[in-house]
């Protein structure tokens, strides 16, 4: 989503994160150097994504560079909402736990139409994972417990760094590198880069230096979101309105984050002064016939947005590579900006990591566009659907829109139809050129070649714990070796019983089955039983090698 | 898989037919287009079957194909 100019409206003499410089200005040494200084991987953006892909570059050994033209965490809370898969790879990078920790969790959601509830559902999350379905938690937030897991890794010695109001103002592309021309508080420095992954938003200054295209569905469309600290006994639930009294012939949200604060999310329509609707006096008087005259509150944070649904024709430009909204943007309904983000460095990171050690040719990262392009067309798919529900674009589609919301409150059949946003799920890659076909013809199509790995318990833990990082051999009711190597590229195995959980995700109606497993738990072949050829097909394959 | 009926179906066609209007009477013209709207999605939610659903809108679009 694009952020307009934001308000911070809340008086309280205690300072929030978010007005805290986590990552002041420092000088470099880098600035003081007659020649640029070549460094190894540099990343735009300390914001979920750049910070994702720094802890999880760092974590293996890679040296990486972080500039942000910021010296804080994000204003306001901006993402809320984040899902099981994101959670799961912030545990992989260290910092999955505190979140849930901090994190409000919800599985009820209620539909309100008109004047009345409709409906409510559960969202019934699969037993026998480590993480939540979904947990509410203020970007601020997140962003902090990354800060800590980077200074966690800088204590441990491992190569990573966060410079704060480090401004890059032009990028130079190469063949085999890329140049940077820096501003600082104390003046300019040049500074050279082996690769340069831009995390830097969907209004991303790294994509218009390069000129590089973005182009989808503008929505005219306006958002107000109010965060509010209020001591109310709303229950922890998502409510969604559509048409209410309160916000006639529009949408309305109210989700809980910690602390006591609630997000209210409000569509203002498109012909609007968002100058003028952002003002106290015109947000109080809206929110208190929302929440009723009694209720009382403090705002703690307004903006108005708007959306595109959007994403540039490649994310790779050979040697500067995109992640987040500023290879691709959607709307914020489902959750999927910050939460497919990640995915995408979750994607990248193990990639580039073989190619910069020579295990790998450079063409790997071409599964990277091609995989995390899938991913966000699937996104921008969902989240224009749940746009085009929420704001119907013709007379007719807002008559069968209102017709199905009137079904939904009297038969089953129709709750399905509403769409107030399709929670992100993790992505599938099917037709990904690093999947060797299906040999597990009984197996569960949930784990079919491409899938994410389900979790599943396991002793006293979980699986996704033991998986990741590196390449994976899991077995279950069969035999192989505990280690192999291939072309400089190690493969674990891990042999697991077959539980109830591992049986119904992993097994299917087979006997037996082997898995290669992706550093980023996602499954590259599997097998009814080991084969030693076939593992090595599959493992070159899912390099880039075949 | 079922094909779409295109082939007469109903047994008593005007009574039901009589029974479509009468249902719409005295309705003002967004009621009856509500109306509509619902019968449209309790009918395809009975019928299910994705193929089918697409050559009935097929069909009701006059579509030569």
């Amino acid at each position: 989503m694009i952020l307009g100019e934001e308000d911070k409206m809340n008086q309280a003499s205690d300072k929030k994160v978010f007005e805290v410089p986590l990552y002041a200005y420092q000088r470099s040494p880098d600035q003081d150097t007659a020649a640029p200084v070549r460094r190894k991987v540099v990343v735009i953006g300390a914001g979920p994504i750049g910070l994702g892909a720094a802890i999880d570059l760092a974590q293996q050994g890679i040296e990486v560079v972080v500039l942000d033209d910021n010296d804080k965490v994000s204003f306001g809370s901006r993402a809320i909402c984040f899902a099981k898969r994101p959670l799961e790879i912030l545990d992989r990078l260290g910092c999955g736990h505190e979140m849930v920790d901090k994190g409000v969790e919800w599985e009820i959601g209620k539909v309100f139409f008109d004047d009345r509830q409709v409906y409510d559902f559960n969202l019934l999350p699969e037993k026998g994972h480590e993480f939540p379905a979904f947990i509410n938690l203020q970007q601020y937030y997140f962003e902090e417990y990354m800060v800590n897991r980077v200074r966690a890794l800088q204590a441990e010695g491992a190569p990573i760094e966060i410079r704060g109001r480090n401004k890059v103002s032009a990028i130079g592309t190469h063949p085999n590198h890329v140049t940077l021309e820096i501003d600082t508080p104390e003046g300019p420095y040049n500074l050279e880069a082996d690769w340069l992954i831009a995390c830097d938003g969907a209004g991303s200054p790294t994509r218009a230096m390069l000129g590089l295209d973005f182009v989808g569905r503008v929505f005219e469309d306006n958002f107000l979101i109010a965060d509010v600290i209020m001591e109310a006994d709303f229950p922890t639930e998502r409510w969604f309105w559509f048409d209410p009294p309160f916000n006639r012939g529009q949408s309305a949200l109210l989700h809980k984050q910690p602390d006591g604060v609630w997000r209210i999310d409000l569509q203002l329509g498109w012909d609007i002064d968002k100058e003028r609707e952002k003002r106290p006096e015109n947000v109080i008087p809206r929110l208190k016939e929302m929440l009723g005259e009694d209720v009382q509150f403090d705002l703690e944070w307004v903006s108005i947005y708007t959306f595109q649904c959007r994403r540039m024709e490649q994310f790779r430009h050979n040697r500067v590579i995109f992640a987040g909204d500023a290879a691709h943007q959607v709307s914020p309904f489902g959750a999927r900006g910050a939460n497919s983000g990640l995915q995408d460095t979750d994607n990248l990171i193990w990639k580039l990591k073989l190619v910069m050690e020579g295990n790998a040719p450079e063409s790997l990262l071409d599964s990277y566009d091609y995989e995390r392009v899938h991913g966000a067309d699937e996104n921008i798919l969902n989240s224009s659907r749940s746009t085009d529900f929420i704001t119907p674009k013709s007379e007719m589609s807002r008559v069968l829109r209102d017709a199905v919301l009137d079904l939904s409150e009297h038969h089953a059949f129709a709750r399905p139809l509403v769409n107030s946003g399709r929670l992100s799920v993790p992505c599938t890659y099917d037709g990904s050129s690093l999947n060797t076909p299906d040999a597990l013809t009984a197996g569960p199509a949930r784990s079919r070649p491409g899938s994410p790995c389900a979790d599943a318990p396991l002793g006293g833990g979980y699986l996704l714990p033991k998986l990741g990082d590196r390449f994976t051999l899991l077995t279950i009711g069969a035999e192989a070796p505990e280690r192999l190597e291939i072309d400089g590229v190690a493969i674990d195995r891990l042999a697991l019983d077959p539980t109830p959980e591992i049986t119904d995700r992993y097994l299917g109606d087979a006997a037996g089955a082997v898995y290669l497993i992706r550093p980023d738990q996602h499954v590259a072949a599997r097998w009814p039983a080991y084969d030693e050829p076939a593992v090595k097909a599959a493992l070159k394959r899912a390099i880039g090698k075949e | 898989m079922p094909d779409l009926i295109l082939t007469p179906n109903i047994q008593g066609a005007d009574d039901f037919y009589a029974e479509l209007l009468a249902a719409h009477e005295g309705l003002t013209k967004p009621q009856s287009d509500a109306l509509n709207a619902r019968l449209v999605l309790v009918l395809s939610n009975h019928i299910g079957d994705r193929a089918v659903l697409s050559d009935a809108l097929k069909a009701a679009a006059l579509s030569k194909e």
